[in-house]
């Protein structure tokens, strides 16, 4: 398999058939979009050459928004309705949150997930991360001058469910197609690996700007599996600043101060740490709105040593994420560097002395995520010859479990469990006539469920009404490739499958989306009743071209018979796509098309994997 | 050759014979080769049938790579296939000379948890029991076909199992 050549000029598909998907890394500090062109990811930049799109996001009392450089002009003068760092609220209520007290923003705490109290309302977190991405959806397509048909969008390897599906919802918001979600260390690793024909264990690394991540991964003749996964959803290089921060607060005896200075001493202070990191010695110079002046230098060394236990923090899960692995440092090829963070000295240092070699960083790490997210979207999006095609697996960074009696924690998947995943569990009911139920859903290591993270309660409603503990419900906990968990459920102790209703306590339901589109998300003013039968014609021409590759290469599955019905059922539903307007209609006839090819879906599925199998077989001989 | 009609049987899945004793590179590429095929993220572009079947599929076959790599739920994997019920959750009973090896380990344990060395001699000594365990697990399958013995031999290793890791988090606590 050519891993340098990640697709050969003559095989690749002519221009008009060559399908625009985008890789997006939707940073704590920075957000970026690259696409692959000419065989190659890149980084887009702006009209002004910028690639970086500072996460940051300013709500006007007219409803406007800017998203940007333009709003981080405002961080100092506005800081309640500039929104930095969104990313460390997605999916978090005030509780969840480390050190809430230093944000300048007023908090609304709503169950599930905070909201920001700003002059244009109250916005959720998923509103204001779906601002960063529509601008960033707006400068992809007027770079490419195209229609992007979907995104590729990473997240902290080590973020949770209610993060995720957070993410995916601002996607949604932000009228993209998620394509997958993606662990930022694995598109990093994907970057990487292609780039340098790689082979062995590696460990990726990655300090964001808020959130860190390790990963050990294996890397093999095309094959990316993750073997363990680990980190700290909240700790960042945002932390180096505050450390940083208190720190010089501290050296000047800075009485308490307002928003506006707080915010101004803090970007001193970033810019002091980026200066450490070339430099022996730097300085935090800043006059503060009273005029004080705040005068204070700082020393390499010093600043390793007050911001050290930070680094300590990221090893220990590092240590945890090779124990997981059964590996120890000296087994790991070598230590891939990624997020801006990793340019502290005593970063790389501390590392390259743990793994007991120099860490690799030849790749920039603000964008190595970016780019790798760009070569999966690119290969979702079906560019890629089959024989260039790499192949992912990754795992689940937490363990999910469900809190039973005295609550405690039984864990029903265990983290770093390879996904696609499904587990069952059996549940039944301890009063006569119990017709509901409610599991509560949690993720973490803990043996306690108050430790953990919660992720909602189910609710199971419809179960017959049985003698205590003869309704026996087979509750299924499934988590997909994107790491998103669904759960549903059957009783069975009757004999009867009972379908049962379930209620997740956490994301956005369809109609939460449509408030929120009405409710004035300012960059993306759309006919909702024509967005919708949009996606109803993407999805109809998406089963159109499914079915007519399949009759393509696998007629020889289907018999006469059952090949002129599919065909009749492919005309049929061509039709309708071509004349009806009502997205419902549209939608039924898909659903109708859909049904009568699983049959063949299913045949060709498994002619695949004999095939497969028997072609392993031949090899061995 | 695979048989996917019998999705039941793991070892069939991957075109493994039915026995304990297994060539795991053999099941590591069997499971690359059929994770190539279905993953959901060679079907991103499929109609939602396809999306669906490949995601049971991929589903499927990492239930049975889990299955089938570790040698516990390998074993039981096989008893079950056999009509042998482990019936781990009611079944607790273990030979005397058994609970008095795992108390001793146990006392052994909280006695030394400060000293790695003492700890480092308990590993062996469990991994020692561990092994003698597996190849009797191996007589009981592959040999005499006797599933009863192996889920009683089974039952006591997911003990030792259990074991071996709080001995293991005590190290790295030292560590």
């Amino acid at each position: 398999m050519a891993l340098l050549q990640i697709s050969e000029p003559g095989k690749s598909l002519a221009p008009h058939q060559r399908r625009i998907a985008v890789g997006i890394d939707l940073g704590t500090t920075n957000s970026l979009v690259a696409i692959v062109k000419d065989a190659l990811p890149k980084v887009l930049p702006d009209s002004k050459g910028r690639e970086l799109l500072p996460s940051v996001v300013r709500y006007l009392p007219n409803g406007q928004t800017q998203a940007g450089f333009e709003a981080l002009e405002s961080v100092v003068s506005d800081p309640k309705n500039t929104i930095v760092s969104v990313k460390r609220f997605m999916g978090r209520g005030i509780v969840d949150v480390d050190h809430i007290e230093n944000a300048p923003y007023d908090f609304v705490d709503e169950p599930g997930m905070l909201k920001l109290r700003t002059v244009a309302g109250d916005k959720s977190p998923i509103e204001v991360s779906a601002e960063i991405l529509a601008r960033l959806r707006q400068l992809a397509e007027d770079s490419v001058n195209d229609e992007i048909v979907g995104a590729v969008i990473t997240v902290p390897a080590y973020f949770d469910d209610a993060q995720r599906q957070a993410t995916k919802d601002a996607a949604k918001l932000a009228g993209i197609e998620v394509l997958r979600l993606l662990n930022e260390p694995t598109a990093a690793a994907i970057a990487y690996g292609l780039d340098n024909a790689t082979e062995g264990i590696y460990a990726v690394y990655d300090l964001g700007g808020g959130t860190f991540d390790i990963s050990i991964l294996r890397m093999s003749r095309g094959v990316f599996e993750v073997l363990s996964t680990g980190g700290d959803s909240a700790l960042g290089g945002d932390d180096f600043d505050h450390r940083l921060y208190c720190w010089v607060i501290e050296q000047a005896k800075l009485p308490p101060l307002s928003l506006q200075d707080h915010r101004k001493l803090l970007l001193s202070c970033t810019h002091a740490k980026e200066q450490l990191s070339h430099n022996p010695l730097a300085r935090v110079h800043e006059t503060l709105t009273d005029g004080t002046v705040v005068n204070v230098g700082i020393s390499q060394a010093q600043f390793f040593e007050i911001t050290q236990n930070l680094v300590a923090k990221t090893l220990v899960a590092v240590k945890k994420a090779l124990r997981d692995a059964s590996l120890k440092p000296e087994e790991v090829k070598g230590v891939v560097m990624v997020g801006g963070a990793t340019r502290m000295p005593h970063v790389q240092r501390a590392v390259g002395d743990l793994f007991g070699s120099k860490p690799l960083n030849n790749l920039n790490p603000d964008q190595v995520v970016a780019l790798g997210a760009a070569m999966q979207a690119d290969l979702l999006a079906g560019n890629q010859s089959k024989d260039d095609e790499w192949l992912l697996l990754d795992v689940i960074p937490l363990s999910l479990g469900v809190e039973t009696m005295g609550g405690l924690v039984e864990k029903i998947i265990p983290r770093n469990t390879p996904i696609p995943v499904a587990r069952a569990q059996d549940f039944t009911t301890f009063k006569d006539g119990q017709t509901a139920l409610a599991i509560q859903v949690v993720q973490g290591e803990r043996e306690l469920a108050q430790y953990c993270r919660s992720l909602g309660r189910f609710e199971l409603r419809g179960i017959p009404p049985m003698a205590a503990g003869a309704a026996r419900i087979r509750v299924t906990f499934q988590v997909d490739a994107d790491g998103l968990l669904s759960v549903s459920a059957m009783e069975q102790g009757s004999g009867v499958q009972a379908s049962i209703d379930i209620k997740p306590s956490y994301g956005l339901t369809d109609a939460e989306i449509t408030r929120m589109l009405q409710d004035g998300f300012a960059s993306a003013k759309v006919d909702l009743l024509a967005r919708s039968l949009r996606e109803e014609q993407v999805n109809a021409r998406r089963l159109l071209d499914a079915v007519q590759t399949a009759l393509n290469s696998d007629q020889s599955l289907l018999s006469d018979q059952e090949r002129v019905a599919v065909e009749q059922e492919m005309k049929i539903l061509k039709e309708v796509l071509n004349e009806e307007t009502e997205s419902a209609i549209l939608r039924k006839a898909v659903d109708h098309a859909a049904k009568a090819t699983d049959e063949f879906a299913q045949r060709r599925m498994n002619a695949s994997i004999q095939k497969a199998l028997a072609g392993k077989s031949v090899a061995e001989i | 050759m695979a048989n996917l009609s019998a999705s039941d049987d793991y070892f069939r899945f991957f075109g493994l014979d039915q026995q304990f004793q297994i060539d795991l590179s053999a099941l590591d590429r069997a499971y690359l080769a059929v994770q190539r095929e279905v993953h959901p993220d060679r079907h991103a572009r499929g109609s939602d049938s396809e999306k669906r079947i490949a995601m049971q599929m991929a589903i499927l076959s990492n239930t049975a790579l889990q299955t089938l790599k570790n040698p516990i739920t390998r074993g039981l994997y096989l008893c079950k296939l056999h009509g042998v019920d482990a019936r781990l959750e009611t079944n607790t009973a273990m030979p005397t000379a058994f609970l008095m090896k795992q108390m001793d380990w146990r006392e052994s344990l909280d006695e030394h948890a400060e000293d790695l060395s003492s700890l480092e001699v308990l590993v062996e000594e469990v991994n020692q029991s561990k092994q003698e365990t597996l190849t009797e697990v191996i007589q009981a399958i592959d040999g005499a076909k006797n599933y009863e013995r192996a889920a009683e031999l089974l039952r006591g290793l997911l003990f030792i199992d259990k074991f071996a890791i709080e001995l293991d988090d005590a190290i790295s606590a030292l560590l």
